[in-house]
């Protein structure tokens, strides 16, 4: 399989924040890698050096083919980008917008209306296609913004968190759109903080942490690695949660980490067989149960799991988020 | 032309490794922009005020509430002052340009548009082309109104033609200024102060309201100085048919200077987006 975006040893740095710290990635032609991670954790600015948005300090790059910092021309005429922000004119209408990249795209004026008809009509705009695109709703924002990106018809198409921000039934439109394209063979970078839009969507998931990939590999893969489900108990009585943190932990050998706020005893469940098991030891040790759940596991576990430490935000330099926005 | 000769097929890239972009994309690319702000105006009453609303209200509370004061009567204020706020409105109007700058930075629009193969200047050209246009719209309407009021132009028409481009061009160089500083503090909301804050200062110490002779002495030099009065002055001249050569050319040599200063910058600027 030909390879269509390969970074190799990337690295940038804003001021005192290394967004970048050696990123390698590879994505084969016609493959979605869903590039997974916290806020912070160089997301943005992976896909803003593939783009040709920002130079890298160091490493190489090429997507479609072509170096991003010698042939940046070739590397844009190959691919499209939907960032965070739906990247819209809200003054022009939908239609005006899309007309208006075909025309900075080189189409011929009537074949960048056929366009901008053409691809309204694919995302459900075409009754709003008239109208000044900041009536739109967020998800007709972000579809209009995706169809945008798409007027060139790109081989190679970068998505920033295509879904944040989104309420679950635009999101789930959103998705139906990226797989329709994937089925005709567009090669997707899929940046995104949800296992679950990575699960859905990407074939691959690269997990990336301050700056560089930490694990890659399939879903089912990265699951693996975390244990496959999570067992979830509530004692019914707070004052049993640090004993059943404890049988839970003796049970499968793994940490258990328990949350007094919420009264959760959390465990990854490696065994299926360990459930019965759990709660007979429970049962026998006299603690009844609130609550029981088997899950599947969030990204703060895979993080868990990867890093040995949780993924949140506060453990990145609080400016980190920050300085991605900025050059944003 | 034929779709084959402005779509070159992917092929025809792969065999140019040294791609560039030509000139006639470059102009169609410059004036796909140049529209895409002009489409905006309808759009946006912001834009809409500045244009129109604006200039009318200033020739109406200048000519009627001062007037009186300034010229002892409101008609012979009308001559006086219709190319103060002419120069005044194009100044003015011209933060629009860093607040439009800065909003498509922030709405990630420059983004999208730097995505894209096109050149990269056609942004910034296609965005001060916009404003030109817009400028000369603002040009005319302040004319007009005065006009109506008993303004005349004194000067005959290759004058009045000349005072038109002048106060163009003196936007132009100033939407240079308004671009830079947009594209450095990146806020739409900063580009407005930022961009408001001197533009009231030096538009009042100057002599496009009141003659200087009526300022303290001290302030004066300044008001001499100052190239709003100066194009203010070119303005007038052309428009009574006074002797015009002197501060006409003074008038081309600080477009020329603020365009040869700022245009770099404002591109230097666009250009450490990466």
């Amino acid at each position: 399989m030909p390879i269509a975006i390969e970074a190799e040893g990337l690295t940038r740095r804003f001021g005192a924040t290394q967004a970048l710290d050696g990123l390698n990635l590879e994505v084969e032609r016609g493959t979605v890698l869903g590039l997974l991670g916290p806020n912070g954790a160089g997301k943005t600015t992976a896909v803003r050096i593939l783009a040709t948005l920002l130079r890298a300090d160091a490493g190489r790059a090429r997507v479609a083919g072509f170096d991003i910092t010698r042939q940046p021309y070739q590397v844009r005429r190959r691919i499209g980008l939907t960032g965070q922000y739906a990247a819209v004119d809200e003054n022009l209408s939908g239609t005006e917008n899309l007309y208006m990249i075909g025309r900075l795209l080189d189409l011929p004026r009537p074949e960048a209306q056929q366009r901008a008809a053409d691809l309204l009509a694919r995302f459900d705009l075409a009754d709003a296609g008239g109208r000044a695109a900041k009536t739109y709703s967020g998800g007709m924002r972000r579809r209009l913004d995706l169809a945008a990106s798409l007027v060139g018809r790109p081989p190679v198409l970068f998505l920033d968190e295509p879904t944040t921000g989104l309420d679950p039934r635009s999101r789930n439109g959103l998705w139906a759109v990226i797989r329709e394209l994937v089925a005709e063979g567009t090669t997707l970078l899929l940046t995104t903080q949800y296992l679950e839009e990575a699960d859905q969507l990407a074939s691959r998931i690269a997990v990336i942490d301050h700056g560089r990939v930490i694990a890659d590999g399939t879903a089912d893969q990265l699951k693996a690695r975390v244990g496959g489900q999570i067992l979830e108990i509530r004692p019914a009585n707070p004052n049993d949660l640090d004993r059943t943190g404890a049988i839970l932990a003796e049970l499968t050998g793994a940490g258990c980490p328990t949350n007094h706020d919420t009264r959760l005893a959390a465990v990854p469940l490696t065994d299926p067989a360990w459930l019965a098991v759990a709660v007979r030891r429970l049962d026998e040790a006299g603690i009844a149960l609130a609550d029981l759940a088997l899950r599947r596991p969030s990204l703060d576990e895979v993080f868990l799991s990867l890093t040995g430490q949780p993924a949140e935000p506060v453990s990145e330099p609080p400016s980190a988020p920050e300085v991605e926005r900025s050059v944003a | 032309m034929s779709a084959v000769a402005t779509t070159p097929s992917a092929e025809a890239l792969l065999d140019a490794p040294a791609a560039r972009i030509g000139p006639r994309s470059l102009v169609r690319h410059t004036l796909t922009i140049t529209r895409r702000n002009l489409l905006q105006i309808r759009n946006n009453p912001q834009l809409l005020v500045f244009i129109a609303i604006q200039p009318i209200l200033f020739v109406l509370l200048f000519v009627f509430v001062f007037g009186g004061a300034i010229s002892g009567s409101s008609r012979d204020y009308v001559q006086f002052v219709i190319p103060g706020i002419i120069v005044q409105t194009v100044v003015f109007g011209t933060v629009m340009t860093g607040i439009g700058l800065s909003e498509d930075l922030a709405k990630g629009i420059i983004d999208r548009f730097r995505s894209l193969p096109i050149a990269r200047s056609a942004v910034l050209t296609g965005r001060i082309l916009a404003d030109s246009a817009r400028t000369a719209a603002a040009v005319l309407i302040t004319t007009a109104v005065g006009m109506l009021l008993g303004f005349r132009l004194g000067g005959g028409p290759v004058a009045a033609l000349a005072a038109f481009a002048l106060a163009v061009g003196f936007g132009t160089a100033f939407a240079w200024i308004a671009a830079t500083i947009g594209l450095t503090v990146r806020n739409p909301e900063t580009a407005q102060s930022a961009g408001f804050l001197w533009m009231f200062p030096l538009t009042f110490a100057s002599a496009a309201f009141a003659p200087a002779a009526s300022m303290p002495g001290w302030l004066q030099p300044i008001v001499e100085a100052n190239p709003i009065t100066i194009v203010t002055e070119a303005l007038r001249a052309l428009t009574t048919g006074g002797p015009a050569i002197g501060p006409v050319l003074q008038s081309i040599a600080w477009i020329a200077g603020l365009t040869l200063v700022f245009a770099p910058l404002a591109i230097r600027q666009y250009r450490r987006l990466a």
